[in-house]
């Protein structure tokens, strides 16, 4: 299980913060496509990912018990 | 309080000033930022903030980090508040102490930049007849990352 969390705009879309993926290991680009999929309009090439709460690149294995998130463009300060 | 840290508490500025201060330094820098009600000609009614916390005040505290190799010798404390806010409201605080004047400055701004590019924290304006989530890409895109 991979948990996944959403945020600002993708929370919505998503209708929900936080789920599961029932995957023992996927690439992080796999964790963006399967997130496609799931929600059209999700737009995957303007969101990042954090694997444990550090920015992750595609090529990154994400592992059963991560935790992840999908980061849209950020808009503090 | 924590020296970097998401809250959703009205923040004090004071605070962050007294913790960044000690006796060897000279100036201390304390920039708050605020919710403005006018932005590209939308009046905004108010905002909402909304953060991944515990990945937010780490980013924080690396930016933190990032600032202390750059200036050696400053002191620094940040915050950013999330939820609703309301017009003047302050949103963030950023307290740089330094030796000398001129780190404390430039330390100061470098913080707030990084804050915007690296931090996961969202703003949603509310408008009168609307709302959107702000992003780089979003809304005003010939306007790039400082359109907000």
């Amino acid at each position: 299980m991979i948990r996944v969390n959403y945020f600002a705009r993708l929370r919505e879309l998503a209708g929900k913060g936080q789920e599961t993926v029932d995957r023992e290991e996927m690439t992080v680009q796999e964790l963006l496509d399967w997130a496609e999929d799931t929600y059209p309009g999700f737009g995957k090439d303007d969101v990042q990912v954090a694997v444990n709460e550090e920015y992750a690149l595609p090529g990154d294995l994400i592992r059963s018990g991560d935790e992840c998130a999908f980061i849209p463009p950020v808009s503090g300060g | 309080m924590k020296p970097f840290e998401v809250t959703e508490s009205p923040i004090d500025p004071q605070k962050y000033a007294d913790y960044v201060l000690h006796t060897g330094a000279g100036a201390v820098t304390l920039f708050t930022g605020h919710v403005r009600e006018w932005t590209h000609g939308v009046r905004t009614v108010y905002l909402a903030y909304e953060a991944y916390v515990p990945m937010a005040e780490k980013k924080l505290a690396q930016i933190g980090e990032e600032m202390e190799a750059k200036w050696p010798g400053i002191r620094t404390a940040i915050a950013h508040r999330i939820g609703e806010l309301h017009l003047s409201d302050i949103a963030v605080v950023i307290a740089v102490s330094s030796p000398h004047r001129k780190a404390a400055y430039e330390a100061n701004e470098y913080a707030i930049e990084r804050i915007k590019e690296l931090v996961p924290i969202w703003k949603k304006e509310i408008w009168e007849d609307g709302q959107e989530w702000q992003g780089a890409q979003k809304k005003y895109p010939d306007k790039g990352a400082d359109a907000q």
